[in-house]
């Protein structure tokens, strides 16, 4: 008995050694760096010299001097990043999931060919994000781009698009470029989720003559909401701190400009480390927001299994 | 006749996303291999074949090098990924202690982290440890993207272990680290290769980092080098040259990811699902 515990002790010493190495490279990349981003926040450090810096408390988010508000809770730049992101990731994941569904259900059908449909949809998702953005804003170029060509011989348009340039247009050019590079992770989750449904229930309706349509409404969807959940909220989550595409695809445009490009350019091209620091502690706060509401979702999704 | 149009219906939407995922890749080979003159006649289907951009692209900047760069950086970080990995997926995994379930959580938790949220507190790191403008500094601050889902989908696979193979292992006095190298390690190949994978693209694909943290061309990866190619002027953007490096780059990834997919799926679902 007393051997036992003995063997589960040392077990448990081994285990503490063997995670050592991991957190100890955990703390140094991740906890470390974001205790110090935080505290950069409240400081007035600067990119040229990170060594001398003081503290100016919560000047870099709000601040009143001379009866003039500054500060990021008063810029109306950040709030433009905050709505684009939030626009940006409200319309590309709800476009991401239709589409994402939509192939889910084709790839679940069984047809012949169907290894070559999965195969397909797995293309855009292994293009770089900035090979993909490069190869759109190509295709989107406004005198030789060929959607503009495409658009016009099929009589959609009728003058050509300036897609990155044209403020009105450019978010949209970039959730269309998202919505192509991220459709097939969201129809992989989805799929998992339709493979793990019991099949009688289906035979059932089928059998009973239901039209297919209200069968998605009826049964599948109830059935697969928790997986959709999830998918939404993993997308939700790396749309929200999303740069590459828009930083390769509109640079620093006000009209597209996330919270996360928001941030580096204060950090790294005005050099304004405490103001850029603040703007990522908040975008850190609110993915953290919403990273709780994924963390009960899947506790419920846990309860019932 | 109405299964017949169902059919019919099924097949127009198979082919429509197969049009849709494709087309793009497709005409970014199209246009990469067109003669610099022709470049700006638009063309569905390729009339003639030239390498004189995939040339240029290797002429005007250090692009082997860059390529290198990013296959020195992609391999260091999977290398140090799995290592680090497998002991504490072994840990976690396989035995019962307290805090376990916390620490999971607190792993998942980081896998969510904006890289944007350590961006400054991750610069001045790699400035102190004299790693600025060095590629160490990108093997070192991908960790916070690949060892979080190494972790997971490791501790997954190891949870699903049989319970004998250890137990007659211990039996054998063999210790703790005789047992992940010479029992589960056979087993675990699958995952390995998966995690491996999805950890080699995540690293090859990975531009905010490298953008920030490397100053000079023959320092920066693939993707900043793509990104960073420019002309004379804003408008006069190399098109050819920037079409030819997109599909040097992504050949491979494509490559890759035809030849496990099966692999990679499973990876990807575990990753998220479970996660």
């Amino acid at each position: 008995m007393s051997e036992q515990s003995e063997l589960t002790r040392s077990r448990i010493g081994a285990a503490w050694l063997f995670l050592a190495p991991m957190l100890f490279l955990l703390v140094l990349v991740a906890g470390w760096p974001l205790l110090r981003t935080i505290w950069f926040g409240f400081t007035d450090a600067n990119l040229a010299d990170l060594s001398s810096w003081k503290f100016v408390g919560l000047d870099n988010y709000i601040d009143h001097t001379d009866g003039k508000w500054t500060g990021l809770l008063v810029d109306p730049e950040w709030w433009r990043a905050v709505w684009n992101t939030v626009f940006f990731t409200l319309i590309s994941v709800s476009v991401e999931t239709v589409f994402g569904m939509v192939i889910a259900l084709v790839l679940n059908a069984s047809f012949p060919g169907r290894g070559v449909v999965r195969t397909a949809v797995l293309i855009p998702w292994a293009v770089p994000t900035i090979v993909s953005a490069k190869m759109w804003s190509w295709m989107l170029n406004d005198q030789f781009g060929i959607v503009n060509d495409a658009m016009m011989k099929l009589g959609l348009i009728s003058h050509p698009l300036a897609w990155t340039a044209n403020p009105d247009l450019s978010m949209i050019a970039v959730i269309m470029v998202d919505v192509w590079k991220t459709t097939p992770f969201m129809a992989l989750l989805l799929l998992a989720g339709l493979q793990m449904l019991p099949s009688d229930c289906y035979e059932a309706a089928r059998v009973d003559g239901i039209n297919p349509v209200k069968v998605f409404f009826r049964v599948t969807l109830p059935l697969i909401r928790p997986a959709v959940m999830v998918a939404v909220i993993f997308r939700a989550l790396d749309a929200f701190r999303i740069f590459d595409l828009i930083y390769v695809l509109t640079s620093n445009s006000k009209d597209t400009m996330s919270m996360s490009v928001y941030a580096r350019q204060q950090l790294v091209d005005f050099q304004e480390v405490g103001y850029g620091s603040a703007a990522s502690t908040l975008l850190f706060l609110t993915v953290g927001i919403l990273i709780v509401v994924y963390m009960v979702v899947g506790r419920v999704q846990f309860d019932k299994d | 006749m109405k299964r017949i149009l169902g059919q019919v219906g099924l097949y127009l939407l198979v082919a429509l996303i197969i049009l849709y995922a494709v087309f793009p890749f497709y005409y970014a080979i199209v246009s990469s291999l067109k003669p610099p003159a022709q470049l700006f006649r638009l063309e569905y289907f390729p009339t003639a074949a030239s390498w004189d951009n995939y040339v240029s692209v290797f002429r005007e900047q250090p692009f082997a090098r860059n390529i290198l760069n990013s296959l020195l950086v992609s391999v260091s970080v999977v290398a140090l990924s799995l290592l680090l990995g497998v002991t504490a997926a072994y840990a976690l995994g396989r035995v019962q202690f307290r805090g376990r379930g916390t620490l999971l959580l607190v792993i998942l938790g980081v896998s969510m982290f904006p890289q944007v949220a350590v961006l400054s507190g991750m610069f001045e790191l790699v400035r102190w440890l004299g790693l600025y403008n060095n590629l160490l500094s990108l093997t070192l601050s991908y960790m916070i993207f690949t060892i979080p889902f190494t972790v997971w989908v490791l501790t997954t696979f190891m949870r699903g272990l049989p319970k004998e193979l250890e137990e007659a292992a211990v039996m054998d006095g063999a210790n703790p680290w005789t047992i992940i190298t010479r029992v589960f390690m056979p087993l675990l190949w699958p995952a390995l290769v998966t995690t491996g994978l999805l950890a080699f693209i995540a690293a090859w694909n990975e531009f905010l980092f490298a953008l920030t943290f490397t100053l000079t061309n023959t320092q920066r990866t693939v993707p900043v080098a793509i990104a960073l190619i420019t002309g004379s002027s804003q408008h006069e953007l190399p098109w050819g040259n920037i079409m030819a490096a997109s599909v040097i780059v992504t050949v491979p990834v494509v490559l890759l990811v035809l030849l496990f997919q099966r692999r990679i799926v499973s990876g990807l679902t575990a990753g998220a699902v479970k996660g």
